[in-house]
């Protein structure tokens, strides 16, 4: 699907080995993690210097052909999904780590690196890079500023956005921009910020400053029992009333604790309705204080248990069962579909019990982790693909999660991003004024709509034709105006 | 709010300027828009604030002052610690310069505790982004987008900002080092698992504030040694807002961001280092075009905070690329330009 005169060019830029064509080597990158979307990309290119990076988003612009960048491949909203007019961009094997100053406390990386080398490298100097996505072996830094994506512990250490000071970018027409640096800002706007869950729809990034932070002496969790998922509920929000900002705090419920129990062996108590994980960090007595003003305040709201893991094997072994819940629920059932919508915290029983009553009108059972310091809910919908319809039915039945997300005043997606998979919802989250702003802003970048198109941001009329705009198009204020 | 949308529906049909303005406390920063006044201060009050969800919602006019009194009332705080620089400081106006205080380089700035805003666009329009949870990336963030952004991408009408609990203990401890070591020794403990939320470096003094729960703080202080600071509230509040000794006078006074190792600056004039290193206040008359020069030398940039403003403008100047950019940007969100022009660059 892609002229031959520009696969020629290709492979004129870059080693024979870097362009792939042929379908068994194009098959491998047809999907990212959601791999219910597939397609196969007209060509994967593999370049290994930011020359070439510029050198192929130029011959494509010039070409008029779509680019889609990739990093490691583990984003689950299909923003990696290929086209099959279009180049993929594979970054792999832009993987090496520029610099590592541990006195200013910052690594400059290429995209490709994976977030969990970054921690790796700074460990000499006991330093790390905070943001820890469940995929952190695999993700690669790139991919993660592409999403800002998230983890256990970005209640108290922030998201990508917030631990990365710089990063260089290449637009789609080859001109580089230097974003942020060494600084801890810079002049004019904060376009740093706005690269951040861009979905590669704006610019390739090719380089990273990585803030890091010196690992915590010590850190320790509890595993805390209870009766209902309200009661935990209101437990998470006394916690933090209370004046204690847990490095960790997730939660799941019974469907979730007993896929991992059976599959990771943590000891979860198998009679509760829920559980919850509070990890505690900092110095040896900072942690101590810590420690005891959470299970006082456990015991005080309504825990039918909470121990602290005796020691760091136990302590692992019960993040081990949270960090491998969507593994563990995979093997109840042939197919799995992960959500990620956030709510107010406030709003969890009320959101929960929603989706109890959608999982039985849609016949589809559903396992709840919960990043619950910070209000991020994947409801993990069990399915069969091989039924006919029933991803249908759960694609369905995601979307119902979604839109009850946004009723409770939270949103479509927490840290997956919207990708392919959540554009019709954007329909229900956004008003046409603030779509028509967003398109503003990938004009403003891309006006030729080559980087990532059709992803994160939904037209105006898909969503007039879903019915599901919110503004009636007569209500659009200046219409003569172009919006894209 | 009706008359303020009003208002710039108008000024678009009628391509006239406005210069917003909250309490008016940061007239002085930046430079001089054009146009008639908009008035944003009327549109105050605390919309939404459940101390459980760790988010506050307010309107823009709303006084940096209420905010921070209703939050210490529960034992809470905003992360980023902004100067007010004038009792009539609001959110809004705070937000649309950027500004944060010493806890920047441990919890973080003021765009980073965004989490959404409502803004008036150039057009009159009323647009919404981001929301009130901690975690979302629905639509490109347009909200960190508009902090810093001098008002020139919209009028800023409501935001909803991540707060913190406020740390249970406090202790600042002080050190006579010269500047040099003193910039070392803040990166070097900064590097390391202590409770540290500002350090700072002015007329000779080396400056650091721990806090966290007793015990951690106890356990740094016995760790650092140093002299107790008294009144370090006052102390700290001097540094921020500007009224300490090193910032009288006339001399011009300079912000500089800079890579936090750098040594000291190798310019005419007072020096005093905050943010741990990052940040270095020049008092200096020395020319502008030096300044700049010397700053961009180092990786860092630099603004003229106080003082006659140059030809040039208080800004840093961009890379052609970026400043291209910012034009397309602006034209998006503002087509007339008629939002606080020439506020931030001359250009727009
Ligand atoms: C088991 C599992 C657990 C996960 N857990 C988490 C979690 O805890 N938290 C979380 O937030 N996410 C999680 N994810 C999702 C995923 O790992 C993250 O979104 C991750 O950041 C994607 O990185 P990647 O390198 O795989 O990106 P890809 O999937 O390759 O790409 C993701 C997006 O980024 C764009 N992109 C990639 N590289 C660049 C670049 N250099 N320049 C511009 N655009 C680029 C792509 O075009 C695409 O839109 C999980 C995924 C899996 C499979």
């Amino acid at each position: 699907m892609i002229a031959d005169s520009v696969i020629r060019d290709l492979r004129a830029l870059l080693p024979s080995a870097a362009v792939l064509t042929a379908d068994e080597d194009t098959a491998v990158y047809e999907s990212d993690g959601l791999s219910a979307y597939r397609c196969r990309p007209g060509a994967v290119v593999l370049p290994e210097t930011e020359t070439q990076v510029i050198a192929i988003l130029r011959l494509c612009h010039a070409a008029g052909v779509p680019v889609i960048a990739r990093g490691s491949g583990t984003g689950l909203s299909g923003g990696a999904l290929p086209r099959e007019d279009s180049v993929l961009l594979g970054l792999a094997k832009l993987n090496k780590i520029l610099h590592l100053d541990p006195l200013a406390r910052s690594a400059r990386v290429q995209p490709g690196v994976r977030n969990l080398a970054i921690s790796g490298e700074a460990a000499a100097y006991g330093l790390y890079y905070a943001p820890d996505p469940s995929s952190q072996i695999a993700c690669s830094i790139g991919g993660n500023v592409a999403e800002n994506s998230g983890g256990v512990h970005c209640l108290k250490y922030g998201l990508t956005v917030h631990n990365v000071l710089g990063v260089r970018a290449v637009t789609i027409d080859g001109e580089i921009l230097q974003l942020g640096g060494d600084c801890l800002d810079s002049p004019g706007y904060d376009l740093l910020a706005l690269l951040h869950g861009s979905e590669g729809m704006l610019a390739v990034i090719t380089e990273i400053t990585v803030k890091l932070l010196p690992k915590p002496e010590h850190a320790q969790v509890i595993l805390a029992a209870f009766d209902s998922v309200e009661t935990a509920g209101a437990a998470v929000g006394a916690i933090i009333a209370g004046g204690i900002l847990p490095a960790g705090l997730e939660m799941m419920d019974r469907p979730a604790i007993h896929a991992a129990e059976a599959f990771i062996h943590a000891n979860y108590p198998l009679d509760a309705a829920a559980i919850l994980l509070v990890e505690v960090d900092g110095t040896t007595e900072e942690m101590a204080e810590d420690l005891r003003c959470v299970h006082d305040i456990l015991a005080a709201n309504g825990a039918t248990s909470a121990r602290t893991a005796v020691d760091d094997t136990e302590r692992l072994r019960f993040w081990a069962g949270r960090k491998n819940a969507f593994p563990a629920v995979g093997r109840l059932s042939p197919d799995y579909y992960c959500m990620d919508g956030t709510i107010p915290r406030r709003a969890l029983p009320a959101v929960l019990y929603g989706i109890e009553v959608l999982s039985e009108e849609y016949g589809l059972r559903v396992a709840n982790v919960f990043h619950a310091g910070d209000g991020n809910l994947h409801p993990l919908i069990l399915y069969d693909a091989n039924i006919p319809g029933e991803l249908h039915k759960t694609e369905q039945l995601g979307a119902r999660i979604l839109e009850l997300c946004v009723q409770y005043g939270g949103t479509i997606t927490g840290e997956h991003g919207v990708g392919m998979e959540k554009i019709d919802q954007m329909c229900v989250q956004f008003r046409a004024l603030e779509l028509a702003a967003f398109h503003g802003i990938k004009a403003a970048f891309d006006p030729a709509g080559l980087l990532n198109p059709g992803k994160a941001v939904p037209t105006l009329q898909r969503c007039a034709e879903l019915g599901a705009m919110h503004v009636h198009a007569g209500q659009l204020s200046h219409p003569h105006l172009p919006r894209f | 709010m009706q008359t303020l949308v009003d208002q710039v529906k108008d000024a678009y049909l009628a391509r006239r300027m406005l210069q917003i303005r909250g309490g008016g406390s940061k007239d002085w920063y930046g430079n001089a828009a054009q146009g008639s006044v908009i008035d944003v201060s009327g549109h105050s009050g605390i919309v939404e604030y459940a101390p459980a969800e760790l988010v506050l919602t307010a309107k823009a006019g709303t006084r940096l002052a209420e905010i921070e009194t209703v939050l210490a009332a529960n034992n809470q705080m905003l992360s980023f610690e902004p100067p007010h620089y004038g009792d009539s400081a609001t959110l809004g106006g705070t937000l649309a310069c950027g500004f944060s205080g010493a806890r920047r380089p441990y919890s973080g700035s003021a765009r980073d505790a965004v989490l959404g805003v409502q803004i008036l666009d150039g057009r009159g329009d009323l647009l919404n982004f981001g929301g009130k949870v901690i975690k979302n990336v629905a639509g490109y963030d347009i909200s960190r987008l508009t902090v810093g952004a001098l008002g020139t991408l919209g009028i800023i009408l409501q935001a909803s900002v991540k707060v913190v609990p406020r740390p249970a203990a406090t202790v600042t401890l002080q050190y006579e080092l010269d500047q040099a070591a003193s910039i070392v020794r803040m990166n070097e403990l900064a590097g390391q698992p202590l409770p540290l939320t500002a350090a700072a470096w002015i007329n000779g003094v080396l400056s650091l504030r721990l806090e966290g729960n007793a015990a951690a703080v106890l356990a740094a202080q016995a760790k650092l040694g140093g002299d107790i600071l008294d009144h370090a509230a006052d102390f700290w509040l001097a540094a921020r807002e500007h009224t300490a000794p090193f910032f009288a006078g006339e001399t011009p006074l300079w912000r500089l961001s800079v890579p936090p190792t750098v040594p000291p600056l190798d310019l005419p004039g007072k020096q005093a280092v905050t943010w741990g290193g990052a940040q270095r206040w020049l008092k200096s008359a020395t020319p502008a075009a030096s300044i700049y020069a010397a700053a961009a030398r180092i990786g860092g940039h630099a603004a003229l905070y106080r003082g006659a403003r140059p030809q040039t403008g208080v800004f840093h100047a961009l890379p052609a690329a970026v400043m291209a950019l910012h034009r397309r940007l602006k034209t998006q969100f503002d087509p007339h330009g008629i939002l606080n022009r020439g506020r931030l660059y001359s250009d727009f």
